[in-house]
């Protein structure tokens, strides 16, 4: 499989701040990437490497095979689809979608044909006389997207797409553009700090802190096992599980994740792992405890077909075989 | 306690103020008729009031030999304005403040565009400072430094003087129309002066259009393909046109109607607000006095129209 963007051992630095730290990185062509991340861990100003936004302060990036350290975001098969979308108020929305055709020299007739075209893809037919002050931020995302699309780029770089849309339109969006970059075939790159965003439409995660990445793999890599505290406790709202504890539900001396619905309690028989019930959560069909054992506080995800606890119940804890992951870190 | 009673109250509060300000409450319209009466009647008689007289007296005549005020509607006024000496006053100053507006964008823009773009914090206070400053002292100090500058003995001569370019200055003042005995004499001198006196008010509008600018679209831009040049073309210019036009309405409604800067610096010949002080005053001719001052506004208005007709306002 082809790599479309490679990071080798790349930094940028802002003076003391390292935004990104010798990172490492693949994507392969026709993957749907998502870098998560909270807000300062680099993600965003990685996406700007490959645009070409910035520069790194050392280290190689390859688009396609070919170091682009130096090219100028104008000549880079990339396109990029900006935060706030960025859209040119000044012009109609056929002309924003058209401009990259425009400033290439394509004759008037022939790039509003493809701008229409364009349009048409992402649904918005009849706005291309509109200006983007007209539309609702659900449109202008699309405008952005149509904008980006018609310069037929080989990798599409999607900078917290949709950061500023509200649930359901974001929700559908998910669905939009994973259709789209499946009928496409295009290697998106997109940044999100919303875990479950990532989760539901890439290939691959990569996931970011303090400027570099903590874990690349698979949704249901990175959500199941999780190499890192930071990871189970960013990407899942896994059970952070100390050593002792680990051990004594029958996992590793080590820190490791648990997920809430692979814990389950039983009448407290005072052998084994006990704890406490501090909350209990009516979810419909389930129920959230939360369980004191020691220092540690564990969440568990129980139907409520089964027995009832109340809070104040001294429990015991039992763990689903093998679903204790232990961690990398020692910490 | 009998506070808090009365607070809860269906009728409402008593006492004068009270009861205006439930009044007021129940009719937003009223308060805000009431505030914006002042500032309309400001506007409307002060302003739009007094223009309007003067439309009025440059419809008048004025009878050639009595030398009184005919109050019989006519053109013959706006008539004596295409006489050549007229007409010409009149080219001379359109002409003087197309220059001094086009000389005016192209300089503020790249200051504008730097104070706007890159200077931060200290820098940016610095840029402030230098654009108001002169703005600051008087009017007429300014012109008179100039018409020292300029003179023949002056700094500016000793400076070409002195660094060999004397031949350049004298040929430039060999110019015809243009030129003159010396700088302080010459079109050139009062154009020179025009454009330091008026520059901050193209500055300014320029600087807020192009503050408006996010550097996304700029990025945007640069992504989708466009070259520096292309982004500065199709991005950059268009946002910030508004503001161009915005200044160049400021450079040349004041050039237009400047009777001071052309009296000190310049030929002796006449400008629109010189002929409007010499007909309003000695001569007496008040209708003549009148049909020059409408001359600037119906160029200000055909220049407006335009500049909307060509999209200039489009991105606002």
């Amino acid at each position: 499989m082809t790599v479309a963007v490679e990071f080798k051992k790349v930094s940028r630095h802002f003076g003391a701040v390292k935004a990104v730290d010798e990172v490492d990185l693949k994507i392969d062509e026709g993957s749907f990437f998502a870098m998560l991340g909270p807000s300062g861990s680099g993600k965003t100003t990685s996406l700007r490497l490959i645009s070409g936004f910035d520069q790194p302060s050392a280290g190689s990036i390859h688009i396609f095979g070919e170091a682009c350290e130096t090219t100028p975001p104008n000549r880079r098969p990339v396109n990029t689809v900006f935060q706030d979308y960025a859209l040119f108020p000044h012009l109609t929305i056929r002309d924003n979608v058209a401009y990259g055709l425009m400033v290439r020299g394509v004759k008037k007739s022939l790039r509003h044909q493809e701008a229409d075209e364009m349009l048409s893809l992402v649904k918005l037919d009849s706005y291309g006389d509109r200006k983007p002050a007209q539309l609702s931020g659900g449109q202008r995302q699309r405008v952005a997207l149509a904008r980006a699309l018609v310069n037929k780029p080989r990798v599409l770089l999607l900078d917290e797409p949709l950061g500023a849309l509200d649930l359901k339109l974001r929700e559908q969006m998910q669905e939009e553009l994973k259709a789209l970059q499946q009928r496409l075939g295009i290697t998106f790159v997109f940044v999100t700090h919303d875990q479950t965003e990532a989760l539901s439409m890439a290939d691959q995660i990569a996931v970011f802190n303090e400027g570099g990445i903590v874990q690349t793999g698979t949704p249901e890599e990175v959500y199941q096992r999780p190499r890192t505290k930071f990871v189970a406790d960013f990407v899942g709202s896994s059970n952070l599980v100390p050593p002792q504890i680990s051990a004594q539900l029958g996992g590793q001396s080590r820190w490791s994740s648990l997920k809430p619905e692979a814990l389950t309690l039983i009448k407290h028989e005072g052998a084994g792992v006990v704890g406490t019930i501090k909350t209990v959560r009516y979810l419909g069909a389930t129920n959230r405890v939360t369980i004191q054992v020691g220092e540690t506080e564990l969440s568990a995800l129980l139907s409520n077909s089964g027995a009832s606890w109340n809070k104040g119940d001294h429990v015991g804890l039992q763990v689903k075989p093998g679903a204790l992951y232990a961690m990398e870190e020692s910490t | 306690m009998s506070r808090a009673i009365s607070i809860q109250t269906r009728d409402g509060r008593t006492g004068v103020a009270g009861r205006l300000s439930d009044l007021f409450w129940r009719r937003p319209k009223l308060l805000l008729l009431l505030m914006l009466a002042p500032p309309l009647l400001w506007l409307g008689i002060i302003y739009v009031g007094s223009l309007f007289s003067l439309l009025l007296q440059s419809f008048f005549s004025i009878d050639e030999f009595s030398g009184l005020i005919q109050y019989e509607f006519t053109l013959k006024t706006y008539g004596e304005l295409l006489r050549p000496t007229n007409y010409d006053i009149i080219l001379r100053t359109t002409l003087m403040a197309t220059a001094v507006t086009v000389a005016s964008a192209v300089i503020a823009f790249p200051i504008s565009y730097f104070a706007a773009r890159y200077a931060r914090g200290r820098m940016k206070a610095v840029f402030y400072l230098g654009v108001m400053l002169p703005l600051w002292s008087s009017y007429l100090v300014k012109v008179y430094a100039w018409k020292l500058i300029l003179a023949k003995e002056g700094i500016l001569s000793w400076f070409f003087d002195a660094a060999g370019l004397m031949p350049v200055l004298e040929a430039l003042l060999a110019l015809p129309v243009v030129g003159g005995n010396s700088l302080s004499v010459s079109y050139i001198g009062t154009f020179l002066v025009f454009l330091y006196v008026w520059l901050p008010f193209m500055i300014l509008p320029i600087q807020a259009s192009l503050e408006r600018v996010p550097s996304n679209l700029l990025e945007a831009s640069g992504d989708l393909g466009a070259s520096q040049r292309q982004t500065f073309r199709y991005v950059v210019l268009p946002l910030a046109l508004p503001g161009i036009v915005a200044g160049s309405i400021f450079t040349f409604s004041l050039t237009l109607g400047d009777y001071i800067i052309p009296q000190i610096v310049g030929s002796s010949r006449l400008f629109i607000g010189q002929a409007v002080y010499a007909h309003q005053g000695t001569a007496g001719n008040i209708p003549l006095a009148a049909a020059f001052a409408v001359v600037p506004i119906v160029i200000m208005a055909f220049y407006l129209w335009m500049a909307k007709r060509k999209g200039a306002f489009d991105a606002l």
